[in-house]
């Protein structure tokens, strides 16, 4: 549940970097997404003509505060996004660092506290670190969405550990993994992991077919997803034979 | 009957060379106080292989014959290729780009381009493909329409309509979206780079195209907005830093142009003519005008001529 909304599907998808609109709309259909990512910062309210063809997809719109460098450009983001999509949903990003985008925690705390003082529903573009996540829970937010890897990276899940230790420490809590995912098996492995959903951009964008892409992600995430609700075995230092020695025949 | 061609932009002054080529009756509508087209911002490139990375192979079947179209007609097409570079830590990006497309061979870009020796281990070179001069383009096919007798006037049309007003036909075409572009011009004379450039980088891609006598042209940003205003500081910035991580000549550069413009573009990014309301609309070229505008010009006179005679 995300601020009281289940999903079908747990694939977010960026709207950055396709070659067209119509491609666009074409990969979201093909992912099975709800719920799309736009950002607002570049484009302003004159972006009104794509911000349609979005809304004719049909999905819950998360507009996102990326390119902001401040928390308080990220608020003044976050209330025109609210006025122009109508939302109280906001992917609350505010980079640290124009090289690595990594969000910067400071500003991104104090953004939090006054968007969900002002009835946001904030999704915290956040490192996997446990404080940080805490305070970010303690101003209000009601969802995290660590990084995999620096944005646009395709790098995967770069610190698994502490990936895992977030999961346990945030029990109940939906942890959406964000930024960094650049194929399919690593969207799976971070839904076997637990986590509740993934949001990624550039590894559909920029395949040589992103509708195809698409489609190979909104497969992945649900193939973690329902290995995590099956119960994974776990790991074993020595085989198991799959089949049991008794009742063959016995040569010696 | 005649026809009447409405803007002056690359679109226009293409239907209008192909219909008076044709021997149509032709006069095109450019009002006076209409703001300059934007096809004078492009950068010019005949670049079908290269767009082929993220457009449909439509623009790269169609596009190869522009060259020769332009070339035929106008006197500043260089057909020199495109360079396709990125920078070391991106390198990736060359993969990629050199999966995506057709038409190109690896090589050594300061062989190339001996400016850029020693700077890029390797690049893609797109031999056949071309760039030419928008503003000497457009010029001069607008003096030979003229020379055919082809008025350019304000005022109310006077035969069928031909609406090439790009942007401006958004009032129509309710699909129509703007995609803002913004460029930089610069005098450059430490640099040398006798044909097309392609940056390929994940956040700030651009491309450099040369205009001679050290001047260059380097575009151009790709925002999904409406907002005409000027350039930004932002766009600026990026656009710099990529053409210096081309060469670093370019900070001693004089810039002496900056321009924005708002590219028309429908839901496929690619452009079409379409019959609505009693004219024909010939619009949505997007990045592709001078690449596009011939063969949908060649389309458009087909069309006209053809239904000429069956009114015969």
């Amino acid at each position: 549940m995300f601020y009281g909304i289940d999903l079908t599907s747990r694939l977010m998808l960026g709207t950055a970097g396709y070659p067209s609109p119509a491609v666009l709309r074409a990969a979201i259909a093909a992912a099975g997404a709800e719920v799309i990512t736009v950002s607002l910062r570049r484009e302003g309210a004159g972006g009104g003509a794509f911000r349609d063809i979005l809304r004719e997809s049909g999905c819950r719109t998360l507009p996102n505060t990326a390119g902001c460098h401040t928390a308080r450009e990220a608020v003044t983001t976050a209330r025109m996004a609210r006025e122009l999509f109508g939302t109280s949903w906001i992917k609350l990003e505010v980079i640290g660092h124009a090289d690595t985008l990594q969000p910067d925690p400071f500003a991104l705390v104090e953004a939090a506290r006054i968007l969900c003082a002002e009835g946001f529903e904030v999704f915290p573009y956040t490192t996997e670190d446990l404080i940080l996540g805490e305070k970010l829970v303690e101003a209000g937010c009601r969802v995290l969405m660590p990084w995999g890897a620096p944005i646009g990276s395709g790098q995967g899940l770069q610190n698994r550990a502490g990936l895992r230790r977030m999961r346990g420490h945030f029990d109940g809590l939906p942890l959406v993994v964000d930024a960094g995912i650049g194929a399919p098996s690593q969207a799976a492995e971070a839904m076997e992991m637990g986590f509740d959903g993934v949001l990624l951009n550039t590894a559909v964008a920029a395949a040589r077919d992103p509708v195809g892409m698409a489609r190979a992600f909104g497969k992945a995430v649900a193939a973690g997803r329902a290995a995590h609700d099956a119960g994974l075995m776990p790991k074993r230092d020595m085989a198991v034979a799959s089949t049991p020695v008794f009742g063959m025949a016995a040569l010696s | 009957m005649s026809v009447s061609v409405l803007g002056a932009g690359v679109a226009g002054l293409c239907c209008a060379t192909a219909l008076a080529e044709r021997g149509l009756e032709v006069e095109v509508i450019a009002p006076r106080g209409a703001p300059a087209p934007v096809s004078l911002l492009a950068g010019g490139m005949l670049a079908p292989f290269c767009e082929g990375e993220s457009a449909p192979p439509v623009i790269v079947e169609r596009g190869q014959a522009a060259a020769s179209w332009w070339a035929d007609r106008v006197g500043s097409v260089v057909r020199r290729g495109t360079l396709v570079l990125a920078p070391p830590r991106d390198a990736g990006e060359l993969d990629r780009f050199a999966r995506a497309s057709t038409g190109h061979v690896w090589t050594d870009p300061g062989a190339l381009e001996p400016d850029l020796s020693g700077r890029f281990a390797r690049g893609l070179f797109f031999a056949r493909e071309a760039h030419l001069d928008p503003r000497e383009a457009l010029g001069t096919l607008r003096r030979r329409l003229e020379a055919r007798g082809v008025r350019f006037r304000d005022g109310p049309p006077g035969g069928r309509i031909v609406d090439c007003r790009g942007i401006a036909a958004a009032d129509s075409l309710p699909d129509l979206r703007a995609v803002r572009g913004e460029m930089l011009a610069v005098r450059a004379p430490d640099v040398r780079l006798t044909r097309t450039v392609r940056l390929l980088h994940p956040r700030f891609p651009c491309y450099i195209v040369p205009r001679g006598r050290g001047d260059y042209v380097i575009g151009a940003t790709m925002v999904e907005t409406s907002r005409a205003g000027p350039v930004t500081a932002r766009a600026v910035m990026e656009l710099l830093s990529a053409a210096y991580a081309v060469h670093p000549g370019f900070a001693e550069a004089e810039v002496t142009e900056t321009g924005a413009g708002l590219r028309p573009a429908f839901p496929d990014n690619l452009p079409a003519i379409r019959s609505l309301g009693g004219r024909i609309h010939v619009n949505g070229f997007y990045r592709h005008g001078f690449l596009m505008a011939p063969a949908l010009a060649r389309d458009l006179a087909g069309m006209q001529t053809r239904e000429l005679h069956h009114a015969d």
